[in-house]
């Protein structure tokens, strides 16, 4: 068995982490790697697609209910879906309440702890849209994700999330060795897309992994909580998520450190390709009619 | 104080200034200084957040709201809200003594804590807080009332406490007080003293002011007055021999039958100002109880304050306070008598709290001996001003002082006395000064009033005059 690799799934809220990185674990799955999903947004939809569930019972609900994590046993929170893919939701408080950055922590030391990577070729944490505490940080901290793939697309907030992320790499980059694995630009079909991500890619020091077009199946395996890879392997669309797939397996160590760049440097490169215009100074805070 | 004496303190401060980087230097100046007679405050700045490498023995906002102004509260239960370190470890620090029993009708010396767990910063402990208060109500059928002093990560993760204290206190039909005293907030203890004051006012003091009270035109209130080793008992007597009717002491000892009465009194007794000034500025403002300062340490302070506070009232008692004074002035005379010569010319640093640091002064002035060094922990401008009052010319004056400053102070000035707290302690002793508590007297007290005049004297003499100073010096430097 070779060396666990451990990737994880950032990317603004929306943006199709979840569907993405099933679909691409589905994939690697089906390249005979033994995979395990650790899905670490309090909405726990990470594992849908591979459980053909709504959600499953999350290791904070299970620990609320036993009293604590000590109280768990391992096999209470691990479930297993298509081609033997493990599953694991972390959960976390309803909205407004408590601290969901917390749950992420207890819940990724739970796992360790209990051996959940034993026999694994692979874990991937998929994280909620924005890394807003020192919580969601934790996959990128200490070790666990050596590569981060950032799912993106041509829209400007979609960028802006992407670089905010490569500041959070960076910050870990030298004391824990994590490293920007490249960018997956999902389609969202804007003016120059491809080219767009490709140029961010350069400027954030990596590169564009792969560039997803939109397809309609995707929606079609959705509805059927299944991903493309199962529900219809021979379409085209299932092949894109395999050669994503076979391009993060052989992406393994060639991840980088980011650099990220300053708002005006993103709204210069908005500017190259003609998205953004420039700013009119005149025109701020101007009333319509003055 | 001769010109000398003072340039060589300032050399002092200059010397120990130099120990420290350019900016921390430069910040470190501003609080410390050489007071010149006449100004109208000790020349320092205060109440700023201390700098992160020098040690300071400052509290947090817990620690004043709930060790301080809540905690003497007897007949509530005062829970510590989040995990179990922060009541355990400051469980039963204050000595701020009461009558009742235990478990009872009395919670001071008990430890309450909701013992928060992963799962409740994961989730929220409002449920758990809710639940808690069900069990106090059934352990402790006889409480009057919960008080919530939240712990740092009730902050953090945005509990609101406040809806389960609202819910709460309409169940229980008790008071349930909300205290945000969060540790991370503010620079010192000293924010949680206001936060409490605030507290107190919102969910006791104006909620009870429509209650029927058979007033006197004698009523006070002792406010500020923790009731350490017993101070608040051997000043009401006093109080109460000139004829006054104390109606509540304000915290220590204190029930919340008291503290609801705080918008009856006809004349608020403030001790420590710096913690409850706040509550009494309210009282005036909403209830126009007017407020005045006093200070019962030692005979000469004591009996300025009696015919200060009787002057607020009629010739009755006006006439009580000089029989008190006659009565105690003899037994102070005795304990002079026997002390003073054995204290005579002895040389004191103080390094102290809310008000200590000023209204011990006189008490040694009794004594013969004289403060040449004194400091709070979280004082603000108007402490200092205050001081002023206190304190000659040439006294060195040191706020919020780092460890490594005290130490040097101390070192350099060859105190016979140092009085602080039990951090400074065993390093002063160490450094074969003799050394007194004045946090919590050492174990000791009552210090306030007449009768804490004789205790405190004695504990003095014990101090400076203990023959083991005489032993300190290592055999093989004899020579």
């Amino acid at each position: 068995m070779s060396a666990l690799r451990q990737i994880a799934f950032y990317g603004k809220g929306g943006i199709g982490k979840s569907t993405t990185s099933q679909n691409t674990l589905a994939a690697l799955s089906d390249l005979g790697q033994k995979i395990l999903i650790v899905g670490c947004d309090p909405k726990a939809d990470s594992t849908r697609l591979i459980l053909h569930a709504k959600a499953q019972d999350t290791v904070l609900s299970l620990a609320a209910e036993a009293g604590s994590v000590e109280d768990l046993e391992l096999e209470d929170v691990l479930k297993t879906g298509y081609k033997n893919i493990r599953c694991v939701e972390s959960g976390g408080p309803e909205p407004g309440v408590g601290c969901a950055g917390r749950g992420v922590i207890t819940s990724i030391n739970f796992l360790e702890e209990n051996g959940a990577y034993d026999g694994i070729d692979y874990v991937s944490y998929d994280v909620l849209g924005d890394v807003v505490c020192g919580g969601f940080a934790m996959p990128i901290r200490e070790n666990k994700a050596q590569e981060i793939y950032i799912v993106m697309s041509g829209e400007m907030m979609a960028m802006y999330a992407a670089n905010n992320i490569s500041k959070g790499i960076l910050k870990y980059a030298s004391t824990g060795g994590v490293r920007l694995g490249g960018l997956i630009c999902n389609e969202r079909q804007t003016d120059k897309e491809l080219e767009l991500a490709e140029a961010l890619a350069k400027k954030l020091n990596s590169k564009l992994i792969h560039f997803v077009p939109r397809d309609n199946i995707v929606q079609h395996a959705e509805l059927r909580r299944m991903t493309v890879i199962e529900y219809a392997p021979e379409s085209k669309q299932a092949d894109e998520y395999r050669q994503l797939a076979k391009k993060i397996h052989e992406n393994g160590g060639k991840g980088t450190i980011p650099t990220p760049i300053t708002m005006e440097e993103l709204e210069e490169l908005l500017m190259e390709f003609g998205i953004m215009q420039k700013e009119d100074e005149s025109i701020i805070g101007k009333a319509a009619h003055a | 104080m001769t010109v000398d004496v003072k340039a060589e303190r300032k050399a002092l401060i200059e010397e120990v200034l130099k120990e420290y980087p350019e900016k921390t230097a430069k910040k470190r100046a501003k609080h410390l200084n050489v007071y010149e007679e006449g100004k109208p405050d000790c020349g320092v700045k205060s109440n700023v957040k201390s700098i992160p490498g020098v040690m300071t023995v400052r509290g947090c906002a817990y620690a004043g709201a709930k060790g301080v102004v809540w905690g003497p509260v007897k007949d509530m239960v005062h829970v510590s809200h989040g995990p179990v370190g922060c009541g355990h470890y400051s469980w039963s620090q204050r000595r701020n003594y009461s009558t009742g029993t235990m478990g009872v009708n009395s919670w001071v010396t008990m430890q309450v804590t909701s013992d928060f767990q992963e799962k409740d910063i994961v989730f929220g402990g409002d449920k758990k807080l809710d639940k808690l208060i069900n069990e106090i109500e059934t352990l402790f059928p006889l409480n009057n009332g919960v008080s919530v002093m939240s712990e740092c990560p009730i902050g953090l993760i945005g509990d609101d406490i406040e809806a389960v204290a609202k819910k709460k206190a309409k169940e229980i039909g008790k008071i349930v007080a909300p205290v945000r005293c969060e540790g991370f907030r503010g620079v010192s203890q000293s924010l949680g003293h206001h936060i409490a004051n605030d507290v107190m006012r919102d969910y006791v003091v104006d909620k009870a002011a429509g209650k029927e009270f058979d007033g006197t035109p004698y009523d006070v209130v002792i406010v500020g007055d923790y009731n350490i080793g017993g101070d608040a008992w051997a000043s009401r007597i006093l109080l109460e021999e000139m004829g006054l009717r104390v109606i509540a002491q304000w915290s220590g000892d204190a029930s919340v039958a008291e503290m609801e009465r705080g918008s009856k009194a006809k004349l608020n007794l403030i001790h420590c100002y710096r913690s409850m000034n706040y509550i009494c500025r309210h009282m005036e403002e909403k209830y126009g109880i007017p407020w005045i300062e006093y200070n019962f340490f030692g005979p000469t302070q004591i009996a300025k304050s009696l015919r200060a506070i009787a002057e607020q009232f009629d010739d009755k008692i006006k006439e009580g306070a000089e029989r008190v004074i006659a009565k105690y002035q003899p037994m102070a005379d005795a304990v002079l008598a026997k002390y003073k010569p054995r204290l005579q010319g002895k040389r004191i640093m103080l390094y102290v709290g809310g008000l200590r640091p000023r209204h011990v002064a006189d008490a040694y002035g009794d004594l013969g001996m004289e403060v040449i060094g004194t400091g709070y922990e979280f004082a603000h401008g108007d402490d200092y001003q205050r001081t002023t009052n206190y304190i000659k010319d040439g006294t060195l004056v040191y706020d919020d002082v780092s460890e490594f400053e005290l130490e040097k102070f101390i070192e350099r000035l060859q105190p016979d006395l140092v009085g602080s707290g039990i951090k400074e302690k065993y390093g002063t002793q160490k450094m074969g000064v003799p050394f007194r508590q004045l946090h919590s007297w050492d174990y000791s007290g009552p210090y306030h009033g007449y009768d804490g005049f004789a205790i405190f004297s004695r504990d003095m003499d014990l101090a400076v005059n203990s023959p083991v100073w005489g032993l300190t010096k290592a055999p093989w430097k004899a020579a």
